[in-house]
């Protein structure tokens, strides 16, 4: 049975995603993003996920709303309001509808037997659980112990996936971070240059359309 | 009458509000950091949650007592000083003779110690790397409207 | 019956369409941003809610090492990269907004189009 708060937070972020598509605000949207990402930080420790729950959270309601904030200070404040098109709702209706005739294939929400739980997952869980086992019970026979299988005997699972198991992936990830930084710094560091073409004028740009 | 609206640093609630919770977010920031093995935490939330204590501060009281007290270069060496931490503890692996960023070796007793200092400091790098990234582009983006 | 055991899926995909609608559709390029990030959220809560189990707890070992169901931590750790990945991205794409209105003056597509149109 779903619970309640499910419910009740994917309506919540249901309402909030077709506020922000239709609001000309940029500056309230821009607050709503960051409170979508709060939500459904909220939705992610309803599924177990606490370390992506707090890095959404973190990210998406900290730094994101920050950022946006910021390029909208430099740039305009509000949107024009475009007359609707009808061609975006049908390729969009095409893709949702393949996609959920996509998930009937897929094993139903919570499903312990899943093929996802299986293999690696399950091998990591057990190493891991084995390995806290044993620093409990023999905390000091364990450092004279033979042959141990590797293991890397963190409480937290994610994070010694993250850093250990898959170290290498991680070290992919600080470089994508760093060359974000180094983006930044190449396209915001020189000097302001003077616009060469003047603004353009929105009636000449509605009568052309 | 007509005042020109106050700057944010003359409020008086904003200025002590700010001044009592700054710390606290970089103790958290700390915390997070070297708890990541115990609980949910880590070392890009710690970087996050750092970056967004700088970023507070200059929001509060100006971008040049910001740049003052954060100095750009600091971050601009903080970025590549923590990917290097980083390669660096796969490189020392490498020297002792095993993979790369294989931490058993770190620790000549007990592998399970050698991964927990090599997860230490690959977090702690990752920590680094994210802080800095994280401020330099808030001066970048910030930066650009008083020229 | 099935659709009771895969509302969740349903709603997230949901949730994809009016961001990628918001990408396709609106004009403002600060906008299609926004609906970009809504866009990875959604993906992000789509992979975790494939690693959820039944009954399941977060994955961390409590102290003494009880023998319980931990939710799979692998679509975690993946995602863990991804929110960074995203993040990285949008602050590219920011940062290429500001250089856009300073070149061009303006941020709406369709005046963009205009302008390039116009002197080439």
């Amino acid at each position: 049975m779903p619970l309640p708060i499910e419910i009740v937070l994917f309506v919540f972020l249901l309402i909030l995603a077709v506020v922000i598509a239709t609001l000309e605000d940029l500056f309230a949207a821009a607050m709503l993003t960051g409170i979508f990402s709060l939500l459904s930080a909220g939705l992610f420790t309803i599924m177990d996920a606490v370390d992506v729950a707090f890095t959404e959270a973190a990210v998406g309601a900290g730094v994101a709303t920050v950022f946006i904030l910021c390029t909208l200070s430099l740039t305009a404040k509000r949107e024009y309001q475009q007359p609707a098109k009808v061609l975006p709702f049908i390729a969009v209706g095409i893709t949702g509808a393949a996609l959920i005739y996509g998930t009937f294939d897929m094993p139903a929400y919570g499903d312990p037997d899943a093929v996802a739980h299986r293999h690696l997952s399950a091998k990591f869980i057990e190493i891991e659980e084995r390995a806290m086992l044993s620093q409990n019970e023999h905390a000091v026979e364990s450092a004279q112990h033979g042959s141990k299988e590797k293991a890397v005997g963190l409480p937290n699972i994610v994070t010694s996936i993250l850093a250990s198991y898959r170290g290498y992936d991680t070290f992919g990830e600080a470089t994508v971070i760093f060359t974000a930084a180094i983006g930044v710094m190449l396209l915001l560091r020189g000097r302001r240059r003077e616009r060469k073409v003047p603004p353009p004028d929105r009636d000449q740009v509605e009568t052309m359309l | 009458m007509n005042k020109q609206p106050m700057r944010m640093r003359e409020n008086i609630i904003l200025r002590v509000v700010s001044n009592a919770f700054i710390p606290f977010i970089f103790l958290f920031a700390l915390y997070v950091q070297f708890h990541g093995d115990f609980g949910p935490g880590g070392g890009f939330q710690a970087g996050v949650i750092f970056a967004a204590g700088i970023i507070l501060y200059g929001v509060i009281f100006g971008q040049d007592t910001m740049r003052s007290a954060v100095p750009e270069r600091a971050m601009e060496y903080g970025i590549v000083l923590g990917l290097m931490l980083y390669g660096g503890v796969g490189i020392v692996s490498l020297l002792s003779g095993a993979n790369f960023l294989d931490y058993d070796v770190l620790n000549a007793h007990d592998p399970t110690h050698g991964q927990h200092l090599g997860i230490l400091l690959v977090e702690l790098g990752v920590g680094i790397t994210v802080t800095c990234a994280m401020t330099t582009i808030f001066y970048g983006l910030a930066g650009r409207g008083e020229q | 019956m099935q659709w009771l055991g895969l509302w969740h899926y349903w709603a997230v995909i949901i949730l994809m369409m009016i961001g990628l609608y918001i990408v396709i559709a609106r004009g403002n390029l600060v906008k299609k941003v926004m609906g970009l990030s809504i866009f990875q959220v959604s993906v992000i809560m789509f992979y975790v809610s494939i690693g959820k189990i039944e009954g399941g707890t977060a994955p961390i070992i409590p102290e003494g090492g009880y023998q319980l169901v931990y939710s799979n931590p692998l679509p975690h750790v993946l995602m863990l990269t991804a929110i960074v990945v995203g993040i990285s991205t949008t602050a590219l794409a920011l940062a290429l907004i500001v250089r856009i209105q300073e070149a061009y003056g303006t941020v709406e597509d369709d005046e963009l189009n205009k302008i390039d149109g116009a002197s080439s």
